[in-house]
């Protein structure tokens, strides 16, 4: 049964051997049709009595025949179409040998509900089941992922669409779910132990000695090797954009590869909404569609202020909802992997079998020392004036260019003392970036008019109200060589639990001590992200924090019971990046 | 200088422009205060609600469930090699290995660490670590545990103790002090670096001195700098676990090392062509 859907995998495969020859047949006039089998069509279950089945399926993304870990045999998981207002209940059967569990990310319910083995409820033992109950306080987009071991890393997670009670303010003709994710053929659990024995393991991109001549040409040689005493000294490397890549992670929309062209159908003149989700285990995308503007009009599930983009950066676990116009001719939806090792691929098309053109990666990034929140200056105020970094802005080497008094990050920060001479520490930022206004790594100054979290902002007022009584500064932190996390040097194992107080409302202030990006994510209760200034923004229930940079945000602790919060890059919370969050009366 | 006033006024200017965008943000909310009242404190929950919040997981917690330091082992020879070294006494050839292997977790893992060298199927000299390596930093491992000293000489045991790990600009670096019987001091010093010329081949250039405190005539080794040895190997990475390899090794006796060398009819010094197989998993 659960073997079904994927009898086509073959045929698919067949398919994307013969990839070569498609850009040709695009090129042909009259002949943009294409032969590809239909990508994978991702069942949809609405209502409030929901029978849901993790079990083990074959499946073959990339060639090679592998199992997945799926629900009801669909990889990704079914979606799951509630309305707000509604009590739903959700009986999840495990037909593996081993526990699981479905957590419903970023929905609000009692802890009991939440899914977590060993805070909220016990796991689901082989051959049991766990029925959830709860009411639908929300609406928007959302999604659910297994919270035991590795699994979300091997297909078990899916979208959920909670339609609103009132009538939308949202107003569009079509709806589609594009949920990224990342896929490889190697258990999980090889990668992990992979990366504990060669931290850089997957990154084929490093600097070479012909890179090095290249740059001394370029910036002289003094620069050159300031550069690379620089990297040298901190024992890093700025290339390390993703702990696993392309060379494992095959990119999925929909769990369909690139070359099996998952399509989005529209009809001519209507308003389409897309529904990003990104579901994968360890990557970054950044999004666009190449000749479409897309209105940003939810984060998290949460409405915001609508906003005209070319493109957007999505973390791991965040969604984001946008509204496009298409004209009548197929667009594709591009959303390459941060590092720029690969890309997921659909299509937006007025009919099926259609394609348009799929544009090249862009440029591989290179961390600088201002990414690192070692710059001292205000480099990414300055990275937001377009067109500069190519003049100045990209290097900025000058040391009159160091007058602190210009940044937004209120200078040097402080550290736990926790984090002193901790194994598990490899670095410490010296002068975070507040800033909400950068784009990102690897999107300053592309051209495009690219989303940043300043740009985000919810159509309501903080809806708490009062001042934060009290504030938790966490710092992310982590050693990339011996590839352990933690929050403030510390891993889960042996971390006593953050306290809140029922009813409080505090500030949470994440530091991020370490080189890579990580998105923090707090169940049961929404993360309202605050600005340089502390004024509320947008409220989320993942929030990114780049290297370099201090987030904050405000809490409010209704919620009583135990709850996760944790980075959402799967490995990173697995390896340490972790707390137990507990709200008392 | 047009440029350079440029770079100087732009982050002011983009400072400015990052106050107006945090007023004007500012605006929405500071208008929609009034209906941003605070809301009504919460009820003290019930007993049912409390329960239901914290049910009896029957010992069953999360930390015991997810292991975020994992017992982990790798076994990795970072040279198995054939070399044909010519020098006065004749064409010469060997295998030679270097193993350094672990099994732990982050902060604490048990090391074998093994090299040594075969001539004609005899093992010439060899020697065995075992050590417990202790993380003390975010770069550093204290390690302590013992070495055994096997081949064609006297064999010897020595307690040994020292560090290991990632120095400035990435060099891969231990330092070991050792203790035998009688109070027999040695000291052993490596360090190696990896310059990428691609991503796959990879020129890894490698030093090792040893150092004695008393002559040790039966095993060929003099008081003071006994030897060093530098070797420069050339590798393919096919897969990271797997890469064969070509190199050069130079190596030299000092002081009364060297002496008791050539009085045995022996080299000071050496040069080798190897090819061999780094391979780990």
């Amino acid at each position: 049964m659960t073997e079904k859907r994927y009898r086509f995998d073959t045929e698919r495969r067949q398919f994307v051997t013969g990839l070569a020859a498609l850009p040709l047949l695009a090129t042909w006039p009259g002949h943009g049709r294409t032969q590809n089998p239909a990508a994978p069509v991702v069942p949809e279950l609405r209502g409030i009595r929901f029978e849901l089945s993790v079990g083990a399926s074959p499946v073959n993304l990339t060639g090679k025949s592998a199992w997945a870990k799926t629900v009801n045999g669909s990889l990704p998981a079914p979606t799951l179409r509630w309305r707000e207002g509604d009590t739903v209940e959700l009986r999840v059967g495990n037909r593996l040998r081993e526990d699981t569990s479905l957590h419903w990310h970023g929905i609000l319910l009692p802890a009991g509900m939440d899914g977590v083995p060993g805070l909220s409820f016990h796991g689901i033992a082989p051959g049991e089941s766990y029925l959830y109950r709860f009411r639908v306080r929300q609406a928007g987009t959302y999604w659910y992922h297994a919270h035991s071991s590795l699994q979300e890393a091997v297909g078990v997670y899916g979208a959920i669409v909670i339609d609103p009670r009132e009538p939308d303010p949202i107003a569009a003709d079509r709806d589609h779910v594009i949920l990224l994710s990342d896929w490889s053929d190697e258990d999980p659990h090889a990668i992990v132990r992979k990366l504990r024995k060669q931290s850089d393991y997957y990154n084929l991109h490093k600097r070479t000695v012909g890179d090095f001549f290249r740059d001394a040409r370029r910036d002289g040689f003094d620069a050159a090797v300031a550069d690379r005493k620089a990297w040298g000294r901190m024992r890093m490397s700025p290339t390390d954009l993703a702990d696993v890549t392309g060379l494992t992670y095959t990119y999925l929309v929909n769990g369909a590869p690139p070359a099996a062209n998952w399509t989005a159908l529209f009809a001519r003149g209507e308003k389409v909404r897309l529904r990003f989700i990104n579901g994968s285990a360890m990557t970054f995308f950044d999004v666009r569609i190449p000749g479409l503007r897309m209105t940003v009009v939810a984060a998290d599930g949460q409405p915001v202020h609508p906003v005209s983009v070319d493109e957007f950066r999505i973390g791991v676990a965040e969604t984001l909802d946008v509204v496009v116009e298409p004209a009548e001719r197929p667009y594709t939806i591009f959303a390459q992997a941060m590092d720029r090792g690969g890309y997921a691929r659909a299509t937006l098309s007025p009919r099926s079998g259609l394609q348009a053109d799929v544009p090249p990666l862009d440029p591989r990034p290179i961390l600088t020392m201002q990414d690192m929140g070692h710059g001292g200056m205000a480099g990414h105020d300055m990275s937001q004036m377009k067109g500069m970094e190519g003049g100045c802005g990209a290097d900025m080497k000058m040391p009159a260019m160091q007058h602190a008094g210009h940044d937004m990050s209120g200078g040097m920060i402080a550290h736990p003392a926790s984090e002193t001479g901790n194994p598990a520490v490899d670095m410490q930022t010296m002068t975070p970036s507040r800033a909400l206004d950068d784009p990102g790594i690897g999107l300053r100054g592309n051209g495009r008019r690219v989303l940043s979290y300043a740009d985000l902002k919810s159509t309501f007022a903080d809806p708490d109200g009062r001042e934060p009584g009290r504030e938790i500064e966490l710092h992310l932190t982590g050693n990339m060589e011996r590839y352990t996390w933690g929050f403030d040097g510390i891993p889960f194992s042996k971390a006593d639990p953050v306290r809140l107080n029922y009813g409080e409302r505090l500030r949470i202030v994440l530091v991020n001590d370490t080189m890579m990006e990580h998105p923090i994510h707090l169940h049961g209760m929404w993360s309202d992200l605050e600005n340089a200034d502390g004024e509320f923004h947008v409220r989320k229930h993942t929030i990114s924090v780049p290297p370099g940079h201090v987030r904050s945000y405000r809490v409010t602790a209704d919620a009583l019971g135990r709850w996760a919060y944790h980075c959402h890059m799967l490995l990173h919370m697995e390896l340490g990046m972790f707390r137990e969050v507990r709200v008392d009366a | 200088m047009l440029l350079f006033l440029m770079c100087f006024a732009l982050p002011a200017l983009a400072q400015h422009e990052g106050h107006d965008m945090s007023q004007m943000s500012s605006q929405p909310s500071a208008s929609d205060k009034p209906q941003a009242t605070s809301p009504a404190p919460l009820p003290a929950p019930t007993t049912e609600e409390r329960a239901a919040a914290f049910p009896d997981l029957h010992g069953m917690d999360m930390r015991d469930h997810m292991d975020d330091d994992p017992v982990i082992g790798m076994l990795q020879f970072d040279e198995l090699e054939w070399q044909r070294s010519s020098g006065t006494s004749g064409d010469d050839a060997g295998l030679a290995w270097n193993l350094r292997s672990w099994l732990g977790r982050v902060d604490d893992r048990l090391w074998l660490r093994s090299e040594g060298e075969r001539r004609d199927g005899r093992t010439e000299h060899g020697d065995i670590e075992l050590l417990w390596g202790h993380a003390t930093g975010p770069w550093w491992d204290a390690m302590l545990g013992v070495r055994h000293d096997f081949g064609q000489g006297h064999p010897r045991d020595w307690a040994a103790f020292g560090v290991q790990g990632l120095a400035p600009y990435k060099f891969e670096a231990a330092a070991t002090a050792y203790v035998g019987d009688s109070g027999r001091l040695a000291a052993r010093a490596e360090a190696e670096y990896e310059l990428l010329l691609t991503n796959r081949f990879i020129l890894q250039p490698k030093l090792e001195v040893n150092l004695y405190s008393r002559d040790d005539p039966e095993n060929g080794i003099g008081q003071g700098l006994s030897d060093a040895e530098f070797g420069l190997r050339l590798r393919y990475e096919i897969r990271r676990e797997f890469a064969p390899y070509l190199g050069y090794v130079w190596s030299r006796k000092f002081g009364a090392t060297a002496d008791l060398a050539q009085a045995a009819g022996g080299d000071r010094s050496e040069a080798q062509w190897v090819a061999g197989v780094r391979f780990w998993f």
